[in-house]
């Protein structure tokens, strides 16, 4: 197959439509996803594919969306629902919580919700208050979730075409700041799966571990690193649950030394988590305390502000210099 | 001609069939069920009617962990399932055993979330029953969703989703009603009004004239009925599930009744109210109207009474036997169905208790 040149936003249009063909009982909906395409036009066109039935605009109330996907789901389908913007979920939290994380559980494996559960989120795009959350860590921390956020435009196809096949429900975390990145990508190439990280960037000195919207910015960090002479390793999560314990403490215990860089605040987060989970196994191999760049523990900022929020190259590498050297 | 508020607007008063004296009245929109539908109402309430009186002496003798008890709610409970169809949906809230009982769930398995021993001790595909919900009005957008996918796949199921009046405050009710009335999804949301969220009376939880008003603001017919007469209660109902069946979108109905007994045995009601305010509605018990009635019809033989008093025997033996024994409890289930396949993570922690416990065992 040839290589093509599209954006994040375009593979993950394509992997609905693609889903949508080869499955009949795929839908989806939610606001403004119908003749719209949704506000980030993921959804676009596919009403006019597959029909209003198949793709649909919903009324503004996200338990609405979310409740009513886990009774389609009940009932032999598999919906695909947008929640438009991360702190747009918020209202839709206590179905989440309380009944698609836990409705396998509750019946003992009889009803299964293959749902998939889509939310763009992070800043970076100038997006005003309530437009620029990180979510995933409200997520990670309720069983019964898998929570998955593509940083790569093959795996936003990948991924999310993975999700919808998936028997269990899927929150998808979508970068939104790189929706529009473009690369030129083969979609009929497989992805690894949900459960598996990705090393992204080979180097002996430290390993960087990022995912969604940090991991271009840990990339760039590491390219700057190595014309300073030190060579990292970026391990891309792909999916935040399940956790790879393997391909991370592979990495780490190689390069014995780690930073985790998140967009989210650090606090009680998918970062500490990681720090956690490093440390209690990896460390005899570790010369340093595992580092962490993340966002100030503070809600995120106005879009004049947000740079100061955002991980970013300099973090990094400053993160990355205090690891304990024996040469400096 | 009617408006369409006027259409969308319940009857001025609660329709009432058989009264609390056991009189039957006529109504202009709706007729008196049939002699065998009474009849198997009767034995039914009967049944009903033992299941909560034993369910609440196995909490005294602690077999269940807690049991909110329908006691004087059996007719709305019952009519609630009599009107549906063998493919239809149930979906109950914790209040709901004898709903859930009477539509064909095993009754040891409809009272294992208040064993303890399971979050859910049925299959819902089984006889079309969603697990108890506990968080309040949550199941109702869960119900609109299995009666659109429904619709989509071309399907005649209606769903019966039940709320108390306390749910009608959620969020999620509204969202639902609102859903499905754009979507014309046919869900009948059957309001059990029992005049209590816990401790708080109906007056501190809404001001509508009445919960069936509440439709009117969604486009959807609302309809109220007394809910201690299990003929009145049939008759709207059964007309609601025919409208929504029919493509008519989804219904409401509100049955006025009374939680006689406290919310559960862990609620201390007199804390809240006074026995002045219960006694009247002893006296307006589903069961006495309705056997009143069957007596003066003549239709109230000693072989029904004695059919229906086996099945109440039958019922309470089998809660005795299943209940009595303390359940087994395997410590694997703490890691099994949580997800399709197996997560690294819970493997080892399943592995670590496995671990432990055999050491103490050792």
């Amino acid at each position: 197959m040839t290589h093509v040149k599209i954006s994040m936003a375009q593979a993950l249009n394509q992997a609905l439509r693609d889903a949508m063909t080869a499955d009949e009982s795929v839908v989806m909906f939610g606001e403004d996803v119908g003749a719209l395409g949704g506000v980030f036009r993921i959804t676009d066109g596919l009403t006019a594919e597959f029909g209003d039935k198949r793709c649909f605009d919903t009324p503004l109330a996200e338990a609405g969306i979310v409740g009513m996907a886990v009774g389609m789901a009940m009932n032999g389908m598999r919906p695909v629902v947008e929640m438009q913007f991360d702190a747009f979920g918020y209202p839709a939290f206590e179905q989440v919580v309380s009944h698609v994380a836990k409705m396998r559980n509750r019946t003992r494996g009889r009803v299964q919700l293959p749902m998939v559960i889509r939310i763009p989120y992070g800043g970076g795009i100038g997006g005003v208050e309530h437009h620029s959350d990180s979510s995933e860590s409200y997520f990670a921390h309720t069983p019964g979730l898998t929570v998955v956020t593509p940083a790569t435009v093959a795996d936003a196809y990948g991924l999310l075409r993975r999700a919808i096949e998936f028997p269990d429900p899927v929150v998808f975390m979508e970068p939104k700041k790189l929706y529009w990145a473009k690369e030129e990508v083969d979609l009929t190439e497989s992805q690894p799966g949900i459960g598996t990280a990705v090393v992204r960037r080979d180097g002996a000195d430290a390993t960087l571990i990022a995912y969604g919207p940090a991991l271009p910015v840990a990339l760039e960090a590491a390219e700057v690193a190595a014309a300073e002479g030190r060579q990292l390793t970026v391990v891309d999560l792909r999916s935040v649950v399940p956790f790879d314990d393997e391909t991370v403490c592979a990495a780490v215990r190689r390069t014995g030394r780690a930073v985790v860089v998140a967009e989210a605040s650090g606090f009680a987060s998918v970062s500490s988590e990681i720090v956690a989970r490093v440390t209690e196994k990896c460390f005899h191999s570790l010369a340093a305390p595992v580092r962490r760049v993340t966002a100030f523990d503070i809600p995120f900022p106005p879009p004049k502000l947000e740079k100061y929020q955002l991980p970013s190259v300099d973090r990094i590498l400053d993160a990355v210099d205090d690891l304990q050297w024996e040469d400096s | 001609m009617t408006t369409v508020e006027e259409h969308l607007l319940p009857s001025a008063e609660p329709v009432c069939l058989i009264d609390q004296n056991g009189v039957p009245h006529d109504h202009p929109s709706y007729r008196l069920p049939t002699k065998e539908a009474l009849l198997d109402g009767y034995t039914q309430l009967i049944r009903g009617r033992r299941f909560n009186d034993q369910a609440s002496a196995l909490v005294r003798q602690g077999r269940l962990a807690v049991y909110p008890s329908s006691f004087g709610q059996e007719a709305c409970q019952l009519a609630a399932t009599m009107v549906l169809r063998e493919g239809d949906w149930l979906f109950p809230t914790y209040r709901d055993s004898v709903s859930i009982m009477s539509r064909g769930v095993d009754p040891i398995e409809t009272l294992t979330l208040l064993r303890g021993d399971w979050h859910s001790g049925y299959d819902p595909y089984e006889h079309k029953v969603a697990p108890q919900a506990t968080p309040l009005a949550t199941q109702l957008p869960h119900a609109v969703g299995v009666a659109h996918a429904a619709r989509l796949k071309g399907e005649d199921t209606v769903v019966m989703a039940l709320v108390g009046d306390g749910g009608t405050s959620e969020g999620d009710f509204h969202e639902a009603l609102n859903f499905a009335a754009v979507f014309q999804a046919p869900v009948v949301f059957f309001i059990q009004n029992n005049e209590y969220a816990i401790s708080v009376p109906l007056a501190r939880q809404s001001a509508a004239p009445s919960l069936a008003h509440k439709g009117i603001g969604y486009g959807v017919p609302g309809e109220r009925a007394d809910g201690n007469d299990l003929a009145g209660l049939l008759a709207v109902l059964g007309q609601a599930v025919n409208n929504a069946r029919a493509g008519e979108g989804p219904q409401l109905i509100e049955a006025h009744t009374y939680r006689v007994q406290a919310h559960t045995n862990a609620d201390d009601a007199s804390r809240y109210r006074q026995d002045d305010e219960v006694t009247p509605w002893l006296d307006r018990d589903p069961i006495e109207r309705l056997t009143t009635y069957l007596e003066q019809q003549g239709w109230l033989n000693d072989d029904i009474r004695a059919t229906a008093e086996a099945g109440a025997v039958q019922v309470a033996a089998q809660l005795r036997d299943g209940l009595m024994p303390e359940p087994e409890v395997d410590p694997a289930d703490l890691f099994a169905h949580l997800y399709a396949g197996e997560t690294q993570q819970l493997r080892e922690q399943s592995a670590f208790l496995r671990d432990e416990l055999a050491r103490e065992e050792a």
